[in-house]
């Protein structure tokens, strides 16, 4: 992995009360690459991804043990401001969530919380992160009506443009086209493969053909471990173990 | 079988029909008893010196039946108790829902629900044996029976409606939303500030409406604190008679079927449209921030 390492997870636990969720995560994403979480359901995908922009901080019962650099810096050190690496590593989840508010205002948001405040800047920004998510086609004549009239794909991809607007690092995706149609997921993989020149991207997602067709490197978990990890083509043609394997080829039992 | 059963369904329709239908007529009757017993006063007094009359005495001779210090009295208690119960009770709310710890929502919830079972004349008997002396003391005031005081008695009526059905609209809002805003970068304030309230705003003014129309009509309360003077006050530490007090007060003593006694069914007249303005008004404002989608109540 030749590029320089953006986030690495460094023996990460993660408990829900008294049940590990994650055990012994040890995982790195290199700068500019798109990487794949695989894995049956209840594996920890979502979990693991959530630790990634301290989500899961808002768990009362919850707990996390190991390390998590971004930049090598750790972002759950006391030090660290929450909010600064949130707006560093963005996330679109599996079902769009976008506000009761107006398309513009969805993704003028994230901006104004972030401090930017020239109008002309806000507007231009909203325009280019639709642009981006092949959305802008689709609403630039309703830029101000409300954002829960689109379509769930439509939705899905205001989402993903709310969370390129503030211009994030990292990119966490969990299983973001899981509600789209076959040319919605298109369009979303096509975004990806563009983005990748800009942002590092962990996708989830249940499709293997899919974590075929867009990322560089794959992660298998399994129960709360990481069973196995490569580049994409190595680990699809050539598995080292038995239950990814299995798992790929939809003989998991 | 059938048969029987039919019957008994158009039966239950009729009967569900006439069980409306006597509630909505008795509560018909009693408006057209009130401006029965009172537009005859506007044989003495033309509408306009009554409403805008700043004399009330109705007893002497001649008697003076002017309502707008009662009126004033009334508007000044209300806006005054809903400036104080409406950010009190959604800023509690914000509190319990979103900031608390949830073993600490848990017992205050239904402490704060508790609250709003106490009876009125206990908050009066409250306001008039513990605030007004010390309102009369701390502030150098004659009398501390006066608006400041009433209207903070009756904002204690409001809050605990307004903070149990605020924090249960406030609570509801999806946590993805709450996320999606954290995820971009938002601090806890500005979520709760620019996303929660929003989002629950429609069930914030249902609570509103309904916590401060507790308070509007309320008439033990303004007997009790309000000081009972009948002129147009001039600053909120003066005594006012609202015009539910005015009615409770001088009813007993009003002679049957005299001026004074269609004055004060006047004066309920005026309450009555009071009343129903602010309906109209809140119910307004709380249609126009109704919101479609997964975020309303
Ligand atoms: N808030 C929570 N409280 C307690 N346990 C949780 C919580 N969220 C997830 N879990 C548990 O943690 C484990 C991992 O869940 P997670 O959501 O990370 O799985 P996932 O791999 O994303 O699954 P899916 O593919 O279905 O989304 C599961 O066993 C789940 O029951
Ligand atoms: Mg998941």
């Amino acid at each position: 992995m030749e590029r320089p390492l953006k986030m690495v997870s460094n023996h990460l636990h993660f408990y829900y009360g008294d049940f590990e969720a994650l055990h012994d995560i040890s995982l790195e994403f290199s700068e500019n690459k798109v990487t794949a979480l695989i894995g049956p359901s209840g594996c920890g995908k979502s979990t693991y991804l959530r630790c990634m922009n301290r989500m899961n901080d808002l768990i009362a019962y919850s707990r996390m043990e190991g390390e998590l650099l971004l930049d090598g810096e750790d972002i759950y050190a006391p030090s660290v401001d929450v909010v600064t690496i949130r707006s560093r590593v963005g996330m679109v989840l599996q079902k769009p969530n976008p506000f009761p508010k107006s398309i513009f205002e969805n993704i003028a948001y994230g901006l104004k919380v972030n401090g930017v405040k020239d109008k002309s800047k806000i507007a231009s920004k909203v325009e280019k992160s639709l642009i981006r998510a092949a959305l802008w086609g689709e609403v630039k004549d309703r830029l101000h009506d409300s954002a829960l009239g689109l379509s769930g794909g439509q939705q899905q991809r205001l989402c993903i443009a709310r969370a390129l607007a503030v211009e994030p690092e990292v990119l966490l995706m969990d299983e973001p086209c899981s509600a789209l149609d076959p040319i919605a997921t298109q369009k979303i993989e096509e975004l990806i493969h563009q983005l990748k020149i800009t942002y590092t991207i962990i996708i989830v997602t249940h499709n293997m053909q899919q974590a075929a067709r867009v990322s560089d490197i794959t992660a298998f978990f399994y129960m709360g471990k990481l069973i196995e990890v490569n580049y994409t083509n190595t680990l699809f043609t050539r598995p080292k173990l038995k239950q990814t394997e299995d798992y790929i080829t939809g003989r998991f039992g | 079988m059938a048969n029987t059963r039919q019957i008994k369904d158009r039966g239950m329709n009729v009967f569900f029909f006439c069980i409306a239908t006597a509630s909505i007529t008795i509560l018909f009757m009693i408006s057209v008893f009130l401006f029965m017993e009172g537009l005859p006063i506007f044989k003495v007094v033309s509408v306009k010196d009554f409403i805008f009359g700043s004399y009330w005495y109705p007893t002497s001779d001649p008697p003076d039946f002017g309502i707008f210090p009662l009126i004033i009295g009334s508007v000044v208690v209300t806006i005054l108790s809903a400036a104080v119960s409406i950010p009190l009770g959604v800023m509690s709310a914000v509190y319990l829902a979103e900031i608390a710890r949830v073993k600490i929502r848990e017992i205050v919830k239904p402490i704060v629900e508790l609250l709003a079972a106490l009876p009125s004349v206990v908050i009066g008997f409250f306001g008039m044996v513990i605030v007004a002396p010390f309102l009369q003391n701390v502030l150098d005031i004659p009398t501390g029976l006066n608006i400041f005081n009433a209207s903070l008695m009756l904002a204690f009526m409001s809050v605990p409606t307004i903070c149990s059905i605020s924090e249960d609209a406030i609570y509801s809002v999806p946590t993805n939303l709450k996320e999606a805003s954290l995820a971009l970068g938002a601090t806890h304030l500005e979520t709760i500030v620019r996303v929660v309230l929003p989002a629950s705003i429609s069930g914030i003014s249902t609570a509103i409406i309904l916590g401060m129309s507790r308070a509007i009509g309320e008439t033990m309360v303004v007997l009790m604190v309000a000081g009972g003077a009948a002129m147009v006050p001039a600053s909120i530490f003066d005594p006012a008679r609202p015009m539910p007090a005015s009615i409770a007060a001088e009813m007993a003593e009003a002679p049957f079927r005299g001026d004074h006694y269609y004055a004060l069914f006047a004066t309920g007249i005026v309450l009555f449209v009071f009343v129903f303005i602010f309906n109209i008004i809140a119910e307004h404002i709380a249609h126009k921030y109704r919101q479609v989608g997964e975020a309303s109540l």
